[in-house]
């Protein structure tokens, strides 16, 4: 029917853009003082693990507490590779050996997705909340005695391969994954479960596959993030991944407003930055950052942005 | 007449010391618009949720289209022809109104997942194709001024409208609606009535509906079973059944010493 080139149409297009200005940008990462060089970087995982997470919570109403469980996967599994490769491989091909290292952190955690969506199907709300949030400590406990990626004291001295390009490439990527798959009458189901499951399945909609596509795809996006901040923080500790951490990016994705890519990109932004900014409060800071999420939160119960998901045509 | 589309035999089905259905045979022809009444209370629901798959009948069988259905899941009978609406709308209210048909579409699309993420020019063909016969379809039930409007603000009648066309739009054999005319104003119930008729004429399915009120069921039904406490206790069509004794003392005429026993 249509005779465009399929490559250069619509969505597809805007990934495209996203991508080379982030291979731009990060060209001239040299310039932005390395704080703030750093925040930024932080700023781009976050989305990535905000959006990943709202195709579970958001899209298909699932509520997963369990998302560090899945970035602590893929970033520990990320950098032991690179750790064990890096030193076998000339320079040229690290960012070989890193975008491999990221694929092999995101499969792993899709993997431990599948493994957590499959036998936690039959629970609903509050008590899949309450299993993924045991799925996050169980990660965390194996990971603090696992000799051989640091035990409780941590895993050190992984390279220094997460830059401003990769993170916004990655963040550009998931962000394109999770809006197509949603923006389809494929997708719709994902919807359609969330509003409704019984409905649903007597749409001829299989919500079991659903839920676990969600789940497998948001883990897979989580891992490669975890991937990305192990190789930008260059250090691994198991308490960096405890729930309080799935907590922040569920906030996220309420904040933003559940199943609102847009919001939930925006909030990921303003709740990374957020704590930087008070940063000159010291100790009141993280009174003050609580305090900033409830009056929000009373503010706009239904998130920043809540437009009508208009027809959603391809 | 090889099969019936659909065949019910001394089906059953018990929660715990209650029988809520019991040994229901029923037998629809393609293309039939059968009618199923009873008190509150009686399994008429009950019936429904054994022939759409979402319980498990305890003893008897179901065949539709000469194949058992034990076991299979709801949303796979929907794609083997059966597909419903609700007592209680139940839309996907966050979804705008053709995407609530979309979503009932996805079961006879041809792309998936990796189509979606592709978004190839096949894909947007399809896409569009999709877009028009849901577009057709809410034509037909006067809806499609509202496409972009979100479900749940729908008007009531309207949204019951919106059930039925999702419904048609998983292109089933067997439309089975749960109450269509309830809480309807009396020209609404009679467009409703007109509107089924329609639907059974022109998609060509067979329709069974539950319903209470009486000049719906009476006026467009060609057959109808009584269900009282669970137990088949009538069936004919709608003259047979208004002069039947039993269903008289049951339901029509004496409401004062039966009055509906709440779902014991």
């Amino acid at each position: 029917m249509s005779s465009s080139p399929a490559f250069l149409n619509g969505a597809k297009r805007w990934l495209l853009v996203g991508i080379v200005l982030a291979a731009v940008v990060s060209m001239f990462s040299g310039q932005f003082n390395r704080y703030h060089l750093g925040v930024i970087v932080d700023i781009g995982i976050n989305i990535i693990l905000a959006v990943s997470l709202n195709l579970i919570n958001g899209h298909t109403g699932q509520f997963s507490l369990g998302h560090a469980g899945f970035m602590a996967v893929g970033g520990y599994t990320a950098a032991k590779i690179s750790l064990v490769v890096s030193p076998m491989l000339p320079p040229a091909l690290q960012p070989l050996l890193f975008l491999g290292a990221l694929i092999a952190g995101g499969l792993l955690a899709a993997l431990a997705g599948f493994g957590v969506g499959v036998p936690s199907l039959r629970l609903k709300g509050d008590y899949l909340a309450i299993v993924t949030l045991g799925f996050g400590e169980i990660i965390r406990v194996i990971v603090q005695n696992m000799e051989a990626v640091g035990a409780a004291s941590g895993l050190k001295g992984i390279p220094k391969y997460t830059t401003l390009g990769w993170t916004f490439g990655l963040a550009a990527v998931t962000i394109y994954f999770v809006t197509s798959l949603v923006n389809s009458t494929y997708g719709r189901g994902f919807i359609a479960v969330s509003d409704d499951e019984v409905a649903a399945s007597s749409m001829g909609i299989n919500p079991v596959r659903y839920k676990v596509t969600a789940f497998v795809t948001g883990a897979f996006f989580a891992g490669i993030a975890g991937g990305l901040y192990a190789h930008h923080k260059q250090f691994l500790s198991p308490t960096g991944f405890d729930f309080l951490k799935s907590i922040d990016i569920v906030v996220m994705v309420i904040l933003g407003g559940m199943g609102r890519t847009a919001g939930v990109v925006v909030a990921a932004i303003l709740l990374t930055l957020l704590p930087e900014v008070l940063r000159q409060f010291s100790e009141y800071r993280m009174i003050i950052y609580s305090l900033l999420i409830i009056i929000l939160m009373m503010a706009r119960p239904q998130g920043l942005f809540t437009w009508n998901r208009k027809k959603g045509a391809a | 007449m090889s099969h019936p589309l659909l065949k019910l035999d001394h089906a059953t089905i018990r929660f715990g010391g209650l029988t809520a259905v019991s040994k229901f045979n029923l037998e629809v022809q393609p293309c039939e618009l059968i009618g199923l009444i009873g008190p509150n209370g009686a399994g008429k629901t009950t019936a429904f949720n054994m022939i759409t798959g979402v319980y498990q009948a305890t003893e008897g069988t179901i065949h539709l289209n000469g194949r058992c259905i034990a076991g299979v899941k709801p949303h796979e009978l929907t794609s083997q022809g059966i597909s419903r609406t609700f007592q209680n709308i139940r839309l996907f209210g966050s979804l705008s109104v053709i995407d609530n048909v979309r979503a009932a579409m996805q079961l006879h699309c041809k792309h998936g997942m990796s189509a979606s993420l592709w978004r190839g020019a096949r894909f947007k063909a399809h896409e569009k194709e999709v877009e028009n016969r849901a577009l057709e379809l809410l034509d037909i039930f006067k809806l499609a001024d509202t496409r972009d409007e979100e479900a749940k603000s729908l008007p009531y009648g309207d949204q019951r409208r919106l059930e039925i066309v999702r419904a048609l739009a998983t292109k089933p054999k067997l439309l089975l609606l749960d109450e269509p005319a309830a809480g309807m104003n009396p020209t609404e119930k009679e467009e409703l009535m007109h509107l089924i008729r329609f639907i059974k004429d022109k998609f060509q399915i067979a329709v069974m509906l539950v319903e209470h009120d009486m000049t719906v069921v009476m006026g467009i039904c060609e057959r109808i079973a009584v269900l009282e406490y669970g137990v088949k206790i009538a069936e004919g069509t709608p003259d047979q059944i208004q002069r039947d004794p039993k269903v008289i003392a049951a339901y029509l005429g004496t409401e004062v010493q039966k009055e509906a026993p709440i779902d014991a």
